[in-house]
């Protein structure tokens, strides 16, 4: 590779996506990622910009220098002007990186320090994002776009819908994921979401629905000498109309024929040549379902959620080709790097399909709409791997999470109007499609109503079809078959055909469960899913592993890339039975509490093993990870993380052990089924991880060893929990096992609460009980992140929480070193740990959460695996807490670090990121549950610009004159008053509703009195301020659960977040940030990078 | 779950693939090749190169938009490339019965019981194909099972079952450009300068695309003298089996090359003119077939992706020096392409004329059609 043309490149900046919303997750990890490893095998010094500090990307090793400050024009210039950097890499941080990116290059910053943007050209990326520039753009070509109208207010809009005819679409210009965008079908709903969309958008654009329509993808990668390929096509499975974020996809096109399939390739390429991309770009179009005619819908000229998948789908690294043609060197310099052979110039051949299932968590988000549409909200997405359809979504239905067990054989949807729920899709459409089917519905009945593709709803016919057959199994003659009792079987025939119903039903992508469901229908218990699984094994009815090589099988591979399938007689891979496998079992889907911090620790494990001298095994089925690239390890299975599928692997791969407890709660809740089948669990034993995890054993276990933890008790009727709360009193955290509706989790502060919350929201039975336990208000949080040997603790990391106890772990902000907790306590901590990890003889990773109140320690949760906080921690620290554990766990002795290394000069700070914008009607208050979707770090010379920088990396903005204030009950008032001072004495505009008013009148602060928004006559109405967004930052701190504060608080919660303005929630951090913008400016943070740090 | 008739394929080492029958319940044989294309069976199965070849598809997941119809524009089909299925047999993973797309007016499987093709679906395609890229191409047979019920588990050897009545056929030993050949002139369009396409199997779309450039095209058996006609330049198509059975061809052509009239090959057009110019060619271990083959123009950055389908190649270190190699195979560095250094004679071992497949090098057709134009 002599080709590199630019030579001059000798440092490069790449800008990061920060903390992962939703829209924009952990694909960009991905694309970073392989991005710096582009640039490093050239020799090129990399300086990454990334407040995401649980990433792959912002670990040691990845980039040359690492800073932990916000994607935004401010700190990026800052950057530059430090490290003058040659030139800067915009397409792999998503939509932030973009944006980010056409601000510095429109205000010049670029030309001024003189830093090249490689890759795509900025003119060529405004020509996409513009959507006037891109419809006349492609009107230059003769290229078809959809018939918009690009408007900048209200009344534009509306006259333009009537030029178009309702349905419309509305979409924000410059905006991730969709936001802000949506249907209308008449002016009335025209009216209300334009008025919201251009609070982030400028522009809007008015467009005819083609609602219906086919939706297909291309993903083109060109390089400048304009040599073009399309590595991926895909087509949604809902047509138009859902997002395609929201929607399953498919790769590659299953209902296109040569003449579309070539068609829209070609139109692809001619699109791409004429803006210009160089590098990858992602089209989209909607295709007549009734013809060839199509629109282009959009041009994404950077590395998207779609080019990840595309990655994955085929194995081509898009985003590493992506980087090297950004320094200049053709496709044809580039090799395939499956085969390491044949040219990176050439077009992937698939022998499977792929099936991509978008994950929702709207369940814990209370007020939201459950519909979805062409704005994005799921949180995650996995992918999954067959050779017929109905194998790869039957695999993907297990795989998001949700306790599905495919398409059919699950728990009993409960639908009212089963038309109304196929004609407007929510999160659990294609179970209605399931339950439709049982109902009699037809396929053309199907698509009348959804108008997905009659193929794709075949397919789903067809597992029907099998599972009524398996039903139609006679228990009886079943039972003797599988418990091989041949002298009562005699026939012959029938002995046959259930055979092939077996083999007929895996090779759809039945599990052993849903079989087991089908034929026993509600008694099935795991006894009959194991007599399955024996039996299959024992007729030979076992998956087949298959390589993804990117070829089809044309040219031979060495590669790793692998899944599994029933749909084959070989496997491509030759097992040696030498017992130097280790299986790092993977997180599986992004959702609310488990994302990109589990992929981190996946990935240094496996790198860990694989120093180690093992082969280092992956299993794991999200798309947006680093841990399923297959470079990362020496074996990526891309499946199911199911006991099932986990043991045909263990089955096949005979490893030395298999490691549970890096990939969050999915692994870990295998622990105990595959300790049970004999499997060699690395590290803590799976009977200490149950003794964890079981309430009432863990707590007997702190009775003994005489820790202290929150009184509960499990009940099952309003009596018992009566009884509780007359021994233990108000406030109390109630978690009930079976949830109607909202949180699963609330606190109940009086008897009208909980019996509101008891009797409205859950159920109370014997069959779901209730754990009721005592809530400490005011007390503070801290977590224990450790690792221990052989039950001696090795190294740890205690982070306290900003704010006080009852805001989710994931949910709060946390300062790590712990600064403001008394040296006793501290001690207590530790001893509290050392007790715990002897009593379970830990040998791994573990976290501990601990309330404090003045110097009591209560233990509330004890987890036997790495925790959310693991890479935080160990970045700040600057141990790798990951790399230790998993040496522990390889029975490597491990020395303590020196006791010097846990004293800091600088503390982290860890902020989480909200996507409330996305979820529309959501409250977005914080609670027990978690609600946020990714995190920021931060590290400072000082808890104040920590916070400020990790406060302004998730998108606060420090308020220039505005800020209204409605503090809640006295104690949060209280502790508002000092930062209300501060605010004054700074000169800072304070409104406020009427209590907060009056009570900071009586301390002397003033303030222009707000009115709530149900006041009927008042000269200022907070709502209405809002809408004309008067205010900088907004603080709302919720009171109490009555009806009249519920209903104004969500008012000005949803208001703030609707018309885009700063709000905080939380007294505690709402008095830390205002301190810190206090004392401190913006310009006071240091550009400082990690290793500065020490 | 549907009841198929059981069926095998066996290979001529041995080795037996049990699956289901989804086209015609009649034996078949012929040489097995693989193509990785995802798209466009209508378009292979009618590709008369594909004659005497049992074709497997390497995309598991087949007849999901069933087949067209057979309507026509001007004499020519709109949608197939011939008038009729020249594959022996179609060997697939999934196969969709039902399919769906506006186009489609029957399954893939009436279409193969209509034109008497045999279909074999449930079959491992992958493992198939490493078969033949390891051991080079081979014979294959499908055998239908007399009709008992047996367990489809069980083990079965070539041997079990080799049925006598069907033996193994080699499509190399036959001229099979004669068989595809038509059998007299067709003429198409109206334009004033006319093209010469020699038949040795055309593809339909190659008509297409010329007609479409306003030239008439003159479409001649394989083995006519094309040099007594009036014309301004020569296709010569592309074409099933071993390009050594077409002597003829290569005098005619050689008796041309001392014209100037521009001549474009395509695919056995390449190997053709490649034999007419002094090359040898030879038979690939398994052959080029799919829509994702990169070619490289010689001496320059300019790659391309194209549709191939060929199992034999030019080598090109015996071209006389008149000569030049044009074209490289990116993965293999085979010849993709010739030219003369002086005259305006080319060919490219690729479909630029697609159908299916990519249509990045359609080009060749403008610049052949202006190059006839003005010279």
């Amino acid at each position: 590779m002599t080709n590199r043309i630019l030579e001059n490149i000798k440092k490069v900046l790449v800008l990061g996506s920060g903390a992962l919303k939703i829209g924009e997750a952990g694909e960009f990890d991905y694309s970073g990622s392989q991005a710096l490893k582009a640039l490093s095998e050239e020799g090129v010094e990399t300086v990454l910009i990334n407040p995401n500090i649980a990433t792959v990307q912002t670990s040691e090793g990845v980039a040359d220098k690492i800073y932990f400050l916000p994607v935004t024009p401010y700190f990026v210039e800052k950057v530059i002007k430090r490290e003058q950097p040659d030139g800067v890499l915009l397409a792999f941080g998503g939509q932030t990186a973009l944006n980010c990116g056409v601000q510095l290059y429109k205000s010049g910053v670029f030309e001024k320090y003189g830093v090249e943007v490689l890759g795509t050209p900025v003119q060529a990326i405004m020509d996409t994002e513009d959507r006037d520039l891109f419809v006349k753009k492609l009107n230059q070509i003769e290229v078809k776009t959809i018939q918009s109208y690009a408007v900048s207010s209200v009344n534009e809009a509306l006259e333009s819908a009537e030029k178009l005819g309702y349905p419309v679409i509305v979409r924000a210009a410059y905006a991730l994921g969709g936001l802000g965008s949506g249907f209308c079908k008449d002016a009335k709903e025209l009216r209300e979401l334009s008025v919201k969309a251009l609070n982030y958008s400028d522009q809007l654009l008015i467009e005819k629905s083609l609602k219906g329509w086919k939706e297909i993808e291309y993903e083109v990668v060109r390089d400048r000498y304009d040599n073009c390929i399309t590595v991926c096509n895909m087509e949604n499975f809902d047509p138009l109309g859902i997002h395609t974020g929201e929607s399953i996809v498919v790769a590659p096109s299953q209902t296109l024929t040569n003449s579309e399939y070539h068609k829209l390739r070609e139109l692809a390429i001619k699109i791409v040549r004429h803006i210009g991309i160089v590098g990858e770009c992602n089209v989209q179009y909607a295709l007549d379902p009734e013809s060839e005619d199509y629109r282009v819908i959009e041009v994404n000229a950077r590395l998207s959620r779609s080019s990840a998948l595309a990655s994955k789908a085929t194995g081509y690294p898009l985003a590493f080709v992506a980087a090297k043609l950004g320094l200049g060197y053709g496709l044809f310099d580039l090799k395939n790097s499956v085969t390491k052979t044949t040219s990176a110039f050439f077009e992937p051949a698939l022998d499977y399909i792929v099936v991509k299932i978008p994950r929702w968590d709207l369940g814990k988000f209370s007020g939201v709409s459950k519909e979805i549409g062409s704005s994005m909200k799921s949180v995650g997405e996995i992918m999954s791997i067959g050779r017929t359809f109905e194998e790869a979504i039957q695999k993907g239905l297990r795989m998001i999470g949700l306790g599905m067990h495919g398409f059919v054989e699950n728990k009993e949807l409960i639908i009212p109007d089963i038309d109304k729920a196929l004609r407007e899709p929510t999160d659990q459409r294609i179970f209605v499609i399931s339950k439709a089917f049982r109902q009699g519905y037809t396929v053309d009945e199907i698509h009348e109503l959804t108008k997905i593709d009659r193929w794709f709803l075949s397919k789903l016919r067809n597992i029907v079809d099998t599972a009524e057959k398996l039903e139609d199994i006679r228990i009886s003659r079943f039972y003797l078959q599988l418990s091989g009792n041949n002298d009562y079987y005699t026939d012959f025939e029938e002995h046959i055909e259930i055979l092939e119903l077996l083999v007929h039903a895996k090779k759809q992508g039945f599990s052993d469960f849903q079989i087991a469901r089908a034929v026993y229908k509600d008694y099935t218990n795991d006894f009959h899913t194991r007599q399955i699984r024996s039996y299959r094994k024992a007729h030979g009815i076992l998956p087949f592993v298959k390589q993804i090589d990117t070829l089809a099988a044309e040219f031979p591979a060495q590669t790793n890339y692998l899944y599994l399938t029933y749909n084959a007689s070989e496997s491509d891979v030759k097992y040696f039975g030498d017992h130097r496998s280790v299986i790092v079992l993977g997180s599986g889907a992004y959702r609310i509490g488990s994302s990109v911090e589990f992929d981190w620790c996946s990935v240094n494990a496996l790198n860990t093993v694989r120093k180690e001298g093992y082969r280092s095994v992956m299993i794991n089925y999200n798309p947006e990870t680093v841990s399923t690239d297959y470079d990362m390890c020496d074996r990526l299975y891309f499946d199911e993380l199911s006991y099932e599928r986990v043991m045909d692997i263990i089955d096949l791969e005979n490893p030395h052990g298999v490691i549970v407890s890096v990939g969050g709660q999915i692994p870990n809740n295998l622990a105990v089924r595959l300790d049970n089948a004999g499997v060699n669990i690395l590290g803590t034993s799976a009977k200490s991880i149950d003794n964890a995890e079981d309430r009432h054993k863990f707590s007997s276990m702190l009775d003994r060893l005489e820790i202290d933890q929150p009184r509960w008790k499990e009940l099952t009727t309003l009596d018992d929990i009566h009884k509780f709360v007359d021994e233990v009193g108000f406030p109390l955290l109630v978690r009930p096992s079976y949830v109607l509706s909202g949180a699963a989790m609330n606190v109940c502060s009086n008897k009208p609460e909980l019996e509101r919350f008891l009797t409205l929201a859950t159920e109370v039975s014997s069959i779901y009980p209730v754990v009721v336990s005592e809530f400490i208000e005011d007390s503070k949080e801290i977590e224990m992140d450790a690792v221990a040997q052989n039950g001696e603790l090795v190294a740890y990391a205690i982070s306290e929480h900003v704010e006080f106890a009852g805001v989710h772990s994931g949910d709060a902000t946390i300062l790590f070193p712990a600064q403001k907790i008394y040296v006793q306590t501290v001690r207590r901590i530790k001893q509290i740990t050392r007790q715990i990890a002897k009593a379970l003889n830990i040998s791994g990773p573990f976290n501990i959460q601990f309330l404090a109140k003045d110097n009591y320690i209560k233990v509330i949760e004890c987890n036997l695996r790495a925790s959310r906080s693991f890479p935080f921690v160990s970045k700040v620290l600057k141990i790798n807490l990951i790399e230790l554990a998993t040496k522990v766990m390889l029975g490597i002795k491990v020395e303590k670090p020196e006791k010097s290394a846990f004293e800091l000069d600088y503390v982290g700070i860890k902020a989480p990121q909200f996507s409330f914008t996305r979820l529309q009607k959501a409250d977005p208050v914080l609670g027990v549950d978690m609600a946020s979707t990714g995190e920021v770090g931060a590290i400072g010379s000082h808890f104040d610009d920590a916070l400020l920088t990790s406060m302004l990396a998730v998108g606060y903005r420090i308020p220039q004159k505005n800020i209204m204030i409605s503090s809640g009950g006295t104690k949060s008032k209280v502790a508002l008053l000092e930062a209300c001072r501060l605010l004054r004495d700074k000169g800072y505009n304070l409104f406020a509703t009427g209590g907060t008013k009056k009570f900071l009148e009586e301390n002397g602060v003033e303030s222009t009195f707000v009115a709530w928004p149900d006041y009927k006559n008042a000269e200022l109405k907070v709502n209405e301020m809002i809408a004309e967004k008067r205010f900088d930052l907004i603080i709302n701190i919720p009171k109490n659960l009555t009806e009249r504060e519920l209903t104004n608080g969500y008012m000005i919660r949803r208001g703030a977040i609707d018309y885009n303005i700063p709000l905080i929630t939380n007294a505690r951090l709402a008095g830390a940030f205002i301190k810190a913008f206090c004392r401190i400016t913006q310009d006071d943070i240091k550009i400082k990078h990690w290793e500065e740090y020490n | 779950m549907q009841r198929l008739r059981l069926v095998r394929l066996i290979l001529e080492n041995g080795i037996v693939f049990q699956g289901k029958s989804f086209g015609a319940e009649r034996p078949a044989s012929g040489e097995v090749v693989f193509s990785t294309a995802m798209v466009g069976y209508p378009e292979s199965l009618t590709d008369p190169s594909y004659k005497g070849q049992i074709l497997s598809l390497t995309y598991p997941i087949i007849g999901n938009y069933g087949v067209p119809a057979k309507s026509e524009t001007d004499g020519i089909s709109d949608f197939f490339e011939s008038d009729r299925i020249h594959a022996s047999g179609l060997i697939v993973q999934d196969y969709s019965d039902d399919y769906s797309h506006w186009s489609g007016t029957e399954s893939l499987g009436e279409w193969l019981k209509r034109e008497n093709i045999p279909g074999i679906c449930g079959i491992d395609t992958r493992k198939l194909t490493k078969i033949l890229r390891e051991e080079g191409s081979l014979l294959g047979k499908i055998v239908f099972e007399e009709d008992h019920e047996t367990d489809e588990n069980s083990v079965f050897s070539a041997a079990d079952y080799n049925d006598d009545s069907t033996d193994f056929y080699n499509p190399e030993n036959d001229n099979l450009v004669a068989e595809v050949s038509c059998k007299e002139i067709i003429e198409y369009g109206k334009g004033d300068k006319k093209v010469v396409l020699i038949d040795c199997g055309t593809k339909l779309n190659i008509v297409r695309e010329l007609i479409k450039h306003g030239v008439s095209v003159i479409r001649v058996p394989w083995d006519y003298d094309f040099n007594t006609l009036d014309f301004n330049g020569v296709v010569i198509s592309n074409g099933p089996g071993n390009p050594n059975h077409c002597v003829a061809t290569i005098g005619n052509i050689r008796k041309a090359l001392n014209n100037e009239k521009p001549i474009f090959g395509i695919c056995m057009g390449n190997q053709l003119l490649a034999k007419a110019a002094g090359a040898i060619i030879y038979k690939l271990r398994y052959g080029h077939r799919s829509h994702n083959q990169p070619v490289r123009r010689i001496g320059s950055n300019q790659c391309f992706i194209t549709s191939q389908n060929h199992g034999y190649a030019v080598d090109e270190s015996c071209l006389s020096s008149d000569w030049e190699p044009w074209f490289v195979n990116m993965n293999d560095g085979t010849n993709e392409g010739i030219r003369h250094k002086t005259k305006p004679f080319y060919s490219v071992q690729f479909h630029p004329e697609a159908k299916g497949g990519p249509n990045d090098t359609r080009f060749f057709f403008d610049e052949f059609v202006k190059l006839i134009v003005n010279h």
